[in-house]
């Protein structure tokens, strides 16, 4: 396939903003450059009505104009009023995973045993709560075997198994965009199952760096090249300095 | 109306060790980093810090204070990992208490409320209720029978935060776009310290910011410091941004015990003042190794 001077970082990044397609007047909550380049760019483009916010207290605007448009305050969304929304379930969240199992429990607080971890990371955040709330996505900008277990050590997004255990009506996870594919649960018993690989990536690449037993369909599409318009908008508008790259170096 | 004017020194000495402490702000944003400096100068230890923590719970635990955390998450933001709360963790220095973000925020509003408890759906399935044991779930006593997380007050002996001005009585402005749960601390606890970049008239207030920025009001407080710079490092927009450089120069100082020690010697060995004067010496060393 030839995918001209296309990045794999562009590539994510249009993945990432395709999570959010179809979302409507929701909070997108991105974690990370590229899935903040990703919801920036599907407000630019095929949802409009995203509500995004600047990572402080303020909603911004999607900038009809010129570039130095960008930055418009539509709103006000302090911290109280983000938990909310996240209990109002109108938010689709893309968070990291420090550790995913095939069901999509995360991790992001601790590696090893909690009550003296090997390494202490960010803690639970409101990963518990979003997942019982609204949609979520994750990004993984480095895909292996040390992110892809068999279990996480410290269960805080919930996957598909608990959620059932728990009653969670409102549980969804939608995607997992990382360096090499893009993920989701639609199957039967909602395990993680390979929906595309990027350009250049093959099945056995992402196979030998998940640590579960992934299902795979008969015929895995390609991950889709960006348009030439979403090209010229994240080169152009939304990441000019391109530190895209170097999330995925 | 009588004045509740304090120095940082007098609002620890209001406090008592084993106590349970609210600190507000979020992260490493808008701290109360003046009256955490008061306590590491102080004999205070065995607390408590609940905390959407930031260099106030990593600074207390590399001086020994803490006995345990309650929190969702302790970062410095522009570095994600806060490098004491590692350290500690790490070494099983302290005991923790780990919540979602959600649920910190009801255990403060019920504890605001003197309620013994909120429902909560944050939790449910996660390993949060593995390691809180306590932590129970409660049915819905309605039709929908639906079970939800039972988050339990976190009463507070003392909260302390830091605003952009407040008048001598205790009615207390913030400037910047996020007031964090600064009130929602004070209201969870029993007594409440407030500290400010500047105090100022009561009659001033309103010339600086419209009266929905007025976040405490002075039946919520019960001292109040007038302490410039006293978020420092941390941001308290719109007075100052965070101080990235000297974050940076906290950060080192848990690359060992002997760089803590140093930091310790170089900027917490003195009052406020020796601090912030230290902090201005830093200032001029990094501004001249750039030039």
């Amino acid at each position: 396939m030839n995918t001209g001077d296309v990045t794999r970082a562009e590539v994510c990044v249009v993945a990432c903003a395709e999570a959010w397609r179809g979302d409507g007047a929701i909070l997108a909550s991105p974690t990370g450059l590229i899935p903040g380049l990703g919801a920036r760019l599907a407000q630019l483009t095929f949802a409009p009505e995203l509500l995004l916010s600047d990572g402080e207290a303020y909603l911004l605007a999607r900038p009809d104009g010129p570039a130095q448009d960008a930055g418009v305050v539509e709103g006000w969304l302090p911290y109280r009023s983000v938990f909310t929304v996240v209990a109002a379930g109108r938010r689709h969240a893309m968070m990291g995973a420090a550790q995913l199992d095939r069901y999509g429990n995360q991790n992001i607080s601790c590696i090893g045993d909690w009550a003296r971890p090997a390494a202490q990371l960010l803690g639970v955040r409101g990963a518990p709560g979003n997942t019982v709330n609204h949609p979520v996505s994750y990004w993984v900008p480095r895909h292996s075997r040390r992110v892809f277990v068999e279990a996480v050590d410290m269960v805080c997004g919930i996957g598909y198994d608990r959620a059932a255990q728990a009653g969670a009506r409102f549980h969804e996870l939608r995607v997992v965009v990382s360096n090499l594919a893009v993920l989701d649960f639609l199957t039967p018993d909602h395990t993680m199952r390979l929906r595309s690989v990027h350009p250049g990536v093959t099945v056995p690449e992402v196979v030998a760096g998940t640590g579960f037993p992934l299902v795979i369909p008969d015929d895995v599409p390609v991950t889709r090249l960006p348009t030439p318009q979403e090209l010229a908008l994240i080169r152009g508008r939304l990441d000019p300095g391109a530190r895209r790259e170097k999330e995925l170096a | 109306m009588t004045s509740k004017v304090l120095s940082p020194d007098d609002v620890a000495g209001e406090l008592r060790s084993g106590m349970t402490i609210g600190i507000g702000g979020w992260g490493s944003r808008r701290k109360p980093m003046a009256l955490v400096r008061a306590i590491l100068r102080s004999g205070l230890t065995d607390l408590t810090i609940v905390s959407y923590g930031g260099p106030d719970v990593g600074l207390l635990m590399a001086a020994g204070r803490v006995r345990r955390v309650v929190c969702g998450f302790v970062t410095l933001d522009t570095i994600p990992l806060e490098p004491h709360f590692r350290l500690g963790r790490q070494a099983g220095a302290v005991e923790l208490t780990e919540l979602d973000e959600g649920m910190l925020h009801w255990g403060l509003l019920a504890a605001a409320h003197r309620l013994p408890f909120l429902p909560i759906r944050a939790g449910l399935g996660s390993d949060v209720l593995r390691v809180n044991p306590g932590l129970r779930t409660v049915r819905s006593p309605y039709a929908d029978g639906e079970e939800l997380t039972a988050m339990p007050a976190l009463r507070l002996d003392a909260a302390l935060i830091h605003l952009n001005r407040a008048d001598p009585h205790g009615n207390g402005q913030y400037l910047g776009p996020d007031p964090y749960f600064d009130d929602l601390f004070c209201q969870a606890a029993d007594r409440s310290f407030l500290s400010c970049e500047r105090i100022v008239p009561t009659p001033d207030l309103l010339a600086a910011g419209p009266v929905q920025s007025l976040l405490v009001n002075r039946a919520m407080i019960d001292g109040v410091v007038e302490a410039p710079g006293g978020a420092h490092f941390t941001s308290c927009v719109p007075d100052y941004a965070r101080d990235e450089a000297f974050q940076a120069e906290y950060a080192r100082s848990a690359q060992s015990p002997q760089a803590w020690e140093q930091f310790r010697a170089d900027y917490l060995s003195g009052d406020e003042a020796a601090y912030q004067e230290a902090v201005r010496r830093f200032r001029t060393r990094t501004a001249a190794a750039r030039a």
